[in-house]
């Protein structure tokens, strides 16, 4: 990925006498407005989401599900299924799997989607501030 | 000459021929604090994986296995599944918006000189506690392990600073982080740590590979010898869960004790690792948010296989050399120690495979891995503490923001240096200062990743995503955080000798109370700063972060050279 060079400002290293680091404010905050308002950053806050939301919810409760059966039904998870093997350590092994695949998918569509979507906002921001709405 | 004593000294050799090619290497500030940023990113995946997984989790984990059967696999799912969290919500965002330090991610909208200070107290009280595990576990671990350096060292190892006598086995793997860190950097920091994590991972491979091969590779024969090994106390087998979380004992406000203490376990190490100053730091060594992506991936690819062969370490320890096999001298009386399962196993499988030499051999091998597993571990603790003391306090706070001044490159890197020796010598005295306490030790580990979730997370999840957030809020939830979940440790179980059957707070994991408020101090703080009107300008810098978070624009470029 290439470092956007044309960027309108320098982060400035904190020389100047203004209260955020992140250089100056005033017509600074209209740009970077302007820039969130474009239609190719909504969408690529749209499809994060689509994506990061859910998979965080489920990955959450798929997670605290292992404790709580563990705790509030320890009989039915010391239930063997092959051999010794019991549902508690499958469950647990599960997990295991569970954060890979998300992982993976998470990975495909970040490649595929987000970074496209970016680069379009940075090609929008590289036109400069006389473009941007 | 002792055999563990040369393993010892190969893996210092090579971790100090490392720092000297990346002493070269470390002159500019950018590549002190992020080796340059010319990290690729599987190499950054095995960094992170070794500055990751320390004793607690090779030892540690195998240990609790090894004397409570499946329970003690509960660590290995929670720090696995944690990365996730780190994956979908942190790693980019923080390289495109980040410098060297959490704080210059927060300070990107909050005003500089509380938020700074803040941030830099919360990292500190993290990687100190972080620290102070591992140190103490390294004093034991070595005492143990390679007992003819620590009695070696011992006699003319006699110093007393301000009352507290150093300890000879915590003073060297203390020297030898500071070597790493003020020579090299994040350049020696990060290879100790690659060098590291092929050694765990090759060791795990290793002595997972001869359980299996005595189990003559039948998982079923396994699982039944395993379900043969019963808990006296309550008659469960090792392979199922209730040994280590006694449910149904115990209740709190009609909630199960055992419970509680499990899910609020889980929520500090889902939680936590997403706040953890010394691996975040990592994203910034990194070229760009991609390849902060990829060595995530990596490092769960590489901590999830590690953690899953935990079971066969601590189940094969547990079946082939049992508990109360499971000591320092088999000879001078037995007391079983659970952080010596691995290291007991590896003797085990090595005598039974290779004969008596072939036992020594594996059992100074998997010194050696610990050893260095340490090492790696406490230089990116270092890294991070000396980052916080340095760049966050020194250069901004006091030098830029108070007084105004510019810094050179020349005197930010000199500073990095000198606050990572003081770091260093600091933890050397107050690891052999609170090492006289055992107990403190096992639960110190625990506190870093619930500082981490309850301060940090909070601090950083809402900087990035949530528009009103302010420098209140930060700072409630960084210093608020911090201290309700040292104050919950007091006040409750385990941390005293001998522990308090009556504390003032039930659970040893605090988590699921101090994270919740850590969060709410949050919300709180930003509507007080909201209502006092303290803080306008955090809300307008969050379309500039918001952007930047998402795409990279004017994120930190790779230096040239």
């Amino acid at each position: 990925m290439e470092i956007d060079r044309s960027r309108p400002s320098q982060p400035s290293s904190g020389t100047q006498e203004e209260s955020r680091e992140g250089g100056p404010a005033g017509e600074d905050v209209a740009y970077w407005e302007g820039l969130e308002q474009t239609d190719e950053f909504k969408r690529l806050v749209a499809a994060r989401m689509r994506f990061v939301l859910p998979a965080t919810v489920f990955f959450l409760v798929y997670y605290f599900l292992l404790p709580l059966a563990n705790g509030l039904a320890p009989d039915f998870m010391r239930t063997d299924v092959i051999g010794h093997v019991n549902i508690a350590y499958l469950f647990a092994l599960s997990q295991f799997v569970m954060a890979w695949l998300l992982a993976w998918f998470y990975l495909r569509q970040a490649t595929n989607v987000f970074d496209r979507l970016a680069a379009m906002v940075r090609e929008r921001a590289s036109r400069g501030r006389g473009t941007t709405p | 000459m002792n055999l563990t004593l040369v393993l010892f000294l190969i893996v210092v050799g090579i971790t100090l021929v490392i720092t000297g090619w990346a002493a070269r290497r470390t002159r500019t500030t950018v590549q002190f604090w992020a080796a340059g940023r010319g990290i690729k990113g599987w190499q950054n995946g095995l960094a992170i994986a070794g500055d990751y997984m320390s004793a607690a989790s090779f030892l540690g984990i195998a240990g609790l296995i090894a004397f409570n059967g499946y329970d003690g696999f509960m660590y290995s799912v929670g720090w696995l599944v944690a990365y996730l969290t780190v994956l979908f919500l942190i790693a980019e965002p923080m390289r495109n918006t980040g410098k060297y330090t959490i704080a210059d991610v927060l300070s990107y909208r909050m005003s500089p000189i509380p938020v700074r200070s803040a941030a830099a107290f919360s990292t500190v009280a993290v990687s100190a506690s972080y620290m102070m595990a591992q140190m103490i576990g390294a004093g034991s671990l070595i005492k143990i392990l390679i007992p003819t350096l620590d009695s070696a060292l011992k006699p003319w190892f006699n110093w007393t600073v301000l009352g507290t006598k150093l300890d000879p086995s915590i003073t060297i793997v203390g020297v030898l982080m500071m070597v790493y860190v003020i020579a090299g950097g994040m350049v020696a920091t990060t290879w100790v740590q690659i060098v590291k994590a092929v050694l765990l991972m090759g060791g795990a491979i290793l002595l997972s590979f001869l359980v299996l091969l005595h189990f003559g590779f039948n998982l079923g024969r396994f699982f039944d010898t395993i379900a043969g090994v019963k808990d006296k106390a309550s008659g469960l087998n090792f392979t199922q869960p209730g040994i280590l979380y006694p449910y149904g004992k115990k209740q709190v406000l009609g909630i199960d004790l055992a419970l509680l203490d499990n899910v609020s376990l889980g929520m500090a190490l889902i939680l936590g690792t997403a706040g953890l100053p010394h691996i975040l730091m990592r994203f910034f060594t990194v070229p760009d948010a991609k390849a902060a992506r990829q060595s995530v991936a990596w490092a769960m690819g590489l901590i999830g296989s590690f953690y899953i062969m935990t079971t066969f370490l601590g189940f094969g320890a547990a079946t082939l050399v049992g508990k109360t096999n499971i000591c320092a001298t088999v000879t001078a009386g037995c007391k079983p120690n659970s952080n010596l399962a691995a290291p007991r196993l590896a003797e085990y499988l090595g005598t039974q495979f290779f004969g008596g030499t072939g036992g020594e051999f594996l059992l100074a091998f998997i010194a050696a891995v610990a050893f260095a597993t340490i090492l790696a571990v406490v230089a990116g603790l270092t890294l991070a503490a000396s980052g916080a003391f340095s760049h966050d306090f020194y250069v901004n706070v006091i030098r830029t923001h108070i007084l105004h001044g510019h810094v050179s490159d020349r005197e930010q890197v000199l500073v990095a240096r000198i606050t990572a020796g003081l770091v260093g010598l600091l933890s050397i005295w107050l690891a052999a200062r609170v090492g006289a306490t055992a107990n403190a030790a096992a639960l110190v580990a625990g506190v870093a990743f619930v500082i981490a979730s309850a301060a940090n997370l909070p601090a950083i999840l809402f900087t990035l995503f949530w528009k009103r957030f302010n420098t209140w809020g930060a700072v409630a939830s960084l210093v608020g955080g911090s201290l309700v979940t040292i104050w919950l440790v007091a006040i409750g179980p385990g941390w005293t000798v001998p522990v308090n059957a009556n504390p003032a707070f039930p659970l040893q994991n605090v988590g699921i109370v101090s994270i919740p408020i850590g969060f709410l101090l949050a919300i709180v703080g930003t509507y007080l700063g909201e209502l006092v009107k303290a803080d306008r300008l955090a809300e307008q810098k969050f379309h500039e972060i918001d952007v930047r978070a998402q795409t990279g624009l004017g994120a930190e470029p790779v230096p040239a050279g």
